[in-house]
């Protein structure tokens, strides 16, 4: 039995291709299972999320297999495969599996979310009967090597991006963010990614602070917050827990001779500071104040590209634990069958 | 046998802390198993000690400075596990194995620790209960002071934008300081019930003494927390605090020695 895998990625093909050939997470059972059932192919299971389409295939026969996959991916999609497609027979494929499922070839490094969707097409195949013997186990030892990459390396280590980075540090401040009030002072764009951000792990309200009150309603609507006139917003400071700043103002809106009185009323409660802004909005000196953490875009920026080169100088050391689950399995896969009888 | 599990049970400690070490070094995002592994052997191995020294003494070995720091490590990390697990607080392991080890190793370079091992009548339930609580509660501002390190490595990282190994795998400040309060007060309740069974344990003078001492570590664990409750300084200055007293705590074990001595 030979596996063969036929793809497009983001890393070779434009998201105008890749959306021709993308499948709906509701059809992928039921396509993989039709292409299982043609003449020469075993087992499929096709991968397919926005940054990449894949087929996994078993069969007797790789080129002829892939004839067929090819043939059948291009009708699908109603045009010609062209050099977008990769093509990869034997332990190519497995590799590229293993890869895929922890995190190595996705367009932000060590990311866990492609596992979840691998999974989920997984299931989808085996739900629809598409999967067997190789298949099966193939893809359970690639959620096996993800999972050592994952936890074995430093592959999912550091925030890789300005939001992603706020996240970890208010993380390792609050702990879950689900109690953490948020206020947004200015109206940037960096500074509404990284509230969108922190809502996603749970933050509880959005307050929007902007001279020009319209803009402060306008993304505090956006955000589902509350927007403060500007000359208010430490009025509601007690109950604030993150800070971001992104004001257009040629001078520190923040200074520490402001906030120094202001933490002095909530000593056990830490606060958390994010400068975005350029000039700063915050006096570089409050982080000297107890409880108060300061980050300025610098410091953001300066962790994101840490997170990034820690992650790709673990990429030899996964790549070397993929190597050994993929000459294990190869060796597994030429084992003939036991016999029931 | 005795002295084997003893030594066992250091090096255990010894292992689980350079494991962590090795661990962190080398990036692993769960450097804990090893550790946790290490640390249980060690605590199997330590409760036999105990258990043997017990029967070979007639009663709850507490007899000396080098049964007492033995003890104490035993309630340190019994309480690891138990509070470890509760907070999630994977790291805690880490911390907790270098002060259990160096206890240990303390307590088997004291005169004591090569003294002839006697037999001796029970001092009675209450006397026993009362010095048995009383290093349990010992273990828990142990680990007070442990969480308390943390909390300080922890704020100081964030402070100075040093997000090393330590920090990915250090929990946020906010659980260490809740963690450090709770563990703070179940020590502190502990060593008031251990108190009151001081006061059931009669008048002689060598209890007064005892007592004394005793409530020497209570008022100032008093003290601390009602400060806490009223929260008129940071946690960092609570965390850093909790660590001074737990060595003050620690002095008080010489005097409670001498005492022993002079009985």
């Amino acid at each position: 039995m030979e596996i063969v895998c036929l793809g497009l990625s983001h890393k070779t093909a434009p998201i105008e291709v890749r959306e021709k050939f993308a499948i709906g997470d509701s059809h992928l059972g039921e396509i993989s299972a039709v292409l299982a059932r043609m003449a020469g192919l075993r087992e499929a299971v096709i991968v397919s999320t926005c940054n990449r389409v894949e087929y996994y295939v078993a069969a007797e026969d790789g080129s002829e297999a892939l004839r067929q996959v090819e043939a059948f991916a291009a009708e699908r999609a109603q045009m010609p495969m062209g050099d977008s497609f990769f093509r990869l027979r034997g332990d190519s494929g497995i590799r590229h599996l293993f890869r895929v499922a922890s995190g190595l070839d996705s367009m932000v490094i060590g990311e866990t979310e492609i596992l979840g969707q691998v999974k989920k097409a997984y299931l989808s195949a085996q739900t629809g009967g598409a999967t067997s013997r190789c298949l099966n186990k193939m893809f359970q030892r690639a959620f096996n090597v993800a999972k050592e990459v994952r936890t074995q390396t430093g592959i999912t280590r550091g925030a890789v991006s300005v939001g992603s980075v706020a996240v970890e540090l208010a993380e390792k401040i609050f702990g879950k963010l689900e109690h953490c009030n948020v206020m947004i002072l200015g109206a940037g764009e960096t500074a509404e990614m990284t509230a969108r951000s922190l809502q996603s792990r749970g933050a509880k309200a959005i307050f929007v602070s902007n001279r020009t009150y319209e803009r402060a309603a306008t993304l505090a609507e956006t955000l589902g917050g509350k927007a403060i006139h500007f000359d208010e917003w430490d009025v509601e400071f007690g109950e604030i827990d993150i800070l971001i700043g992104s004001t257009g103002a040629p001078h520190a809106v923040v200074p520490k001779a402001k906030l120094a009185p202001l933490m002095s009323r909530r000593t056990d409660r830490p606060l958390f500071c994010i400068d975005l802004a350029v000039p700063r909005d915050f006096e570089a000196t409050v982080n000297d104040l107890d409880g108060v953490y300061l980050y300025d875009i610098d410091s953001l920026q300066g962790i994101a590209e840490e997170g990034i080169r820690v992650r790709q100088s673990e990429l030899t050391r996964c790549e070397a634990m993929i190597e050994r689950h993929v000459g294990e399995f190869a060796k597994w896969l030429v084992t003939p069958v036991p016999s029931r009888e | 046998m005795e002295r084997a599990c003893l030594l066992a049970s250091t090096v255990c400690f010894f292992f689980g802390f350079a494991y962590t070490m090795y661990a962190l070094g080398a990036r692993m995002l769960r450097p804990s198993r090893g550790s946790v592994f290490m640390m249980g052997a060690g605590f199997v191995l330590l409760t036999e000690f105990l258990h043997l020294r017990g029967r070979a003494v007639g009663r709850c070995p507490l007899t000396n400075l080098f049964e007492v720091l033995i003890f104490l490590s035993w309630a340190l990390v019994l309480l690891y596990f138990v509070v470890g697990g509760t907070y999630r607080l994977s790291l805690l392991g880490a911390f907790t194995a270098p002060l259990a080890f160096l206890l240990l190793s303390v307590a088997q370079l004291l005169p004591s620790a090569s003294a002839p091992v006697l037999s001796r009548p029970s001092a009675g339930f209450w006397p026993e209960l009362h010095a048995a609580l009383a290093l349990v509660a010992y273990g828990a501002f142990a680990l007070a002071a442990v969480a308390g390190v943390m909390y300080v490595v922890q704020e100081k990282l964030l402070k100075k934008h040093r997000l090393n190994s330590f920090f990915h795998i250090l929990p946020p400040i906010a659980e260490l300081s809740v963690a450090l309060q709770r563990v703070m007060l179940a020590g502190f309740t502990l060593l008031t019930i251990a108190l009151l069974a001081g006061l059931l344990a009669g008048s002689p003078a060598f209890y007064k003494a005892t007592m004394l001492v005793s409530g020497f570590v209570w008022a100032p664990y008093g003290v601390l927390l009602w400060l806490r409750w009223k929260r008129p300084f940071s946690p960092r200055r609570f965390a850093w605090l909790a660590v001074g007293a737990f060595v003050l705590a620690l002095s008080t074990l010489g005097a409670l020695n001498f005492l022993h001595i002079s009985r």
